[in-house]
């Protein structure tokens, strides 16, 4: 029979265990991309899977010779703070208005929010083909930017509302008293206060707008494609190339990756909170 | 002025001027090895025609063939240079969305392209795009399972020889399977070899008053004999396989015959990606009741849409990227065998010929592929392995994924053609067809 000390231990192992396992299982296929980066060809497509094998570098010398990694890199850096920052701009005054001057119409307004990002992108791809067009804005940082933006201001609003939400409306009113204005109020105090939920909002945010494919691939072409464009383009359909492919995806994940590993207790912050109270 | 500053101020001006000078040319192209290759040589290009810079997009395939569409529909101009197949070409050719490929260079030689080739990219009798490389489909086989086996691969096999030899080479316990081929659907996948398997039974996917054929005897024929040997003979999960996954199984050595894409050849022949580079035959794609059809035919080719901004530029590249001149430049830098098959008759040299042992038979596939005239019935279209009408691609991957469903087990063969039968009655109809 097991003492209550036991039985916590136990407990406390197989949580360990399953935590464990499932970490494992989310990170194989990073590190099954890491592998298969230094591997020749035929080493990638051999059946059973090899994970011992004569380690190469000629996949990363290639993309080394046949791409340049900065320009693309530069392009998903600046698209990336570009949007994240335009973002808050609009979602940091939308999620105060929400939190602290409520209207029988902000649940909806927030839920109809939420509802555009159920739209499949393909079904908008012309109309905004046409306009980034109209505006000369093809293949240009700006009109992903501007995209990036409206994808993911929806999660940014929701983000923010739920930390402004938990911040008692008292600190504002005494702000208010000392005769702060609106901005003075969102600026002096709001923010400082929230900088944790900020952080973690503005990490999410630069991670999607790192990932994002579908519109980077459709409206871009040479000057303002982003890593995810430069993957794309060793995909081919004759020939092999997985592990070209996994070299580049390497190379296109590792700052987005590491700048998450050093972040991440602020995003597993801002994407847990409020979710138990 | 001092002399100094002057050469100074006269040679910054020198160099604006020629920077302000300087076209750009967009090209959007695929990423496969012989486009790689022309990226990678435009150096050369450059180096003759400073005052063109060009500017390089490569893109997967799928992802390609949807800008370009949008790009070239829209009128957009974002490319100055597109990568198109013949079904492009021609239809693209057809609705005045491309330059025609008029007034070439004296030294281009259009004559030496193969007729075949240049029809294919051809709308009205007006060539629209200038061809990179040319492919025909052809049989690979095992030579060293052959021997073990007893077995002679004939020059002109029927799909009944090849499924004979599929039987007598599969060795499920070895992972050796007869046969390899396309299983994945797409238009452009199961559909471009199902399509010249039942050309070589005598089908044909419409008659002359563009009424489909599926409830017809020759597909019934036709596609019983495809799922019935990759069923017994293909590898595991053959339904999903397309061009890159059969080349895998082949260069492992687990398939003893693969019916595919010429281009196959020098991946197949190459030892640092194939364990059986030494043991490879070629022969021509099978036949049955007929050769017409049995073999394809497809081309990557430079084109220039309407909407370019620099087309004159874009038109001295294309022309340079598709020339003699560029073919005895990859043969000096990059060894004859690397040259671009297929486009032209002066590209089969002997040296050619001897450094790339299946170039005889894709050259005579190419001679013999006539697109105008594909089956052994009369058609109204224009294709071997496709059918050159918009519609095609929306029908032609719907029959793919019933063939595909056909080969998992999930219908019977019967079923999937009616299926196929009907699908395409009604997408042909509400299309307008017989137009």
């Amino acid at each position: 029979m097991l003492t209550l000390k036991q039985t916590r231990r136990v407990h406390s192992a197989l949580i360990g265990l399953i935590a464990w396992a499932i970490a494992l299982l989310l990170f194989f296929p990073i590190f099954w991309m890491v592998l298969t980066s230094f591997k020749t060809e035929i080493d990638a497509f051999a059946s059973p899977p090899q994970f011992i094998f004569h380690p190469t570098l000629d996949n990363y010398l290639h993309i080394q010779e046949r791409s340049g990694y900065l320009r693309f890199a530069w392009n998903s850096i600046t698209i990336a703070l570009g949007s994240t920052v335009l973002g808050l701009l609009f979602a940091i005054p939308a999620a105060y208005s929400m939190a602290f001057h409520p209207t029988h119409r902000t649940k909806g307004t927030l839920l109809w929010m939420l509802s555009t990002k159920m739209l499949p992108p393909v079904g908008v791809l012309v109309p905004i083909y046409l306009l980034a067009k109209q505006f000369g804005l093809l293949d240009s940082r700006i009109a992903l930017i501007v995209i990036y933006t409206l994808i993911n201001l929806p999660i940014m609003v929701w983000m923010i509302y739920t930390y402004f939400k938990d911040i008692p409306r008292d600190i504002l009113e005494a702000a208010r008293m000392d005769g702060a204005s609106t901005l003075q109020e969102i600026v002096r105090v709001l923010l400082p206060i929230s900088k944790g939920g900020i952080a973690s909002t503005v990490l999410l945010s630069l991670i999607l707008c790192w990932n994002e494919a579908f519109w980077s691939l459709n409206l871009t072409s040479s000057q303002a494609a982003p890593l995810t464009a430069l993957i794309a383009s060793y995909s081919s359909p004759e020939g092999l190339f997985w592990a070209k492919l996994s070299a580049v995806s390497t190379l296109a994940c590792a700052p987005i990756v590491i700048f998450g590993w050093i972040s991440q207790k602020q995003l597993v912050r801002g994407l847990s909170f409020g979710a138990v109270k | 002025m001092k002399p100094t500053k002057l050469l100074f101020a006269s040679a910054l001006l020198a160099l604006s001027t020629s920077a302000l000078a300087a076209e750009t040319v967009t090209i959007a192209t695929v990423n496969n090895a012989d486009m790689i290759r022309m990226q990678r040589l435009s150096a050369e290009f450059q180096k003759t025609h400073p005052d063109i810079k060009l500017n390089w997009v490569v893109l997967e395939e799928n992802v390609l063939r949807q800008r370009l569409t949008t790009d070239i529909a829209t009128g957009s101009g974002q490319f100055d240079v597109l990568t198109i197949g013949m079904y492009e070409a021609s239809l693209w050719g057809d609705r005045g969305w491309l330059e025609p490929m008029k007034d070439l260079p004296a030294d281009y030689d259009l004559d030496d392209v193969f007729p075949s080739v240049r029809e294919g990219l051809s709308a009205k009798g007006q060539l629209y795009a200038l061809p990179f490389y040319a492919e025909s489909s052809i049989t690979y086989y095992r030579t060293d399972l052959f021997k073990q086996a007893g077995l002679t691969m004939p020059e002109h096999p029927t799909w009944d020889q090849i499924g004979e030899f599929a039987a007598k080479l599969t060795d499920k316990s070895k992972e050796q399977y007869g046969i390899c081929l396309r299983g994945k659907a797409g238009w452009g996948e199961n559909m471009a070899l199902v399509t010249t398997l039942a050309n070589g039974y005598g089908a044909r996917w419409f008659d002359e008053q563009w009424q489909p054929e599926f409830d017809g005897p020759e597909w019934k024929q036709a596609l019983s004999f495809y799922v019935d040997t990759m069923t017994k003979y293909g590898p595991p999960g053959a339904s999903s396989n397309g061009f890159n996954e059969n080349l895998a199984l082949f260069n492992s050595g687990k398939c003893a015959i693969w019916v595919d894409a010429s281009v196959a050849g020098s991946f197949v022949t190459d030892e640092s990606q194939s364990k059986v580079a030494d043991d490879v035959g070629f022969t021509f794609a099978p036949k049955q009741a007929t050769d017409k059809g049995t073999a394809w035919l497809y081309s990557w080719a430079l084109a220039i849409p309407t909407s370019a901004k620099s087309k004159e530029a874009a038109k001295t590249f294309s022309a340079w990227a598709t020339s003699k001149e560029y073919a005895a430049l990859v043969a000096e830098k990059e060894g004859v065998s690397n040259v671009p098959p297929g486009t032209r008759q002066s590209t089969y040299t002997d040296a050619y010929l001897k450094a790339a042992p299946f170039a005889k038979v894709t050259l005579e596939s190419l001679k013999v592929a006539d697109p105008a005239n594909p089956t052994e019935k009369p058609v109204p279209y224009v294709g071997i392995q496709l059918v050159t009408i918009p519609e095609f691609q929306a029908i032609g991957t719907q029959v793919g994924k019933l063939f595909s469903a056909a080969v998992t087990g999930q219908m019977p063969v019967d079923q999937a053609l009616t299926s196929a039968q009907a699908i395409t009655t009604r997408e042909m109809k509400r299309a307008g067809y017989p137009k």
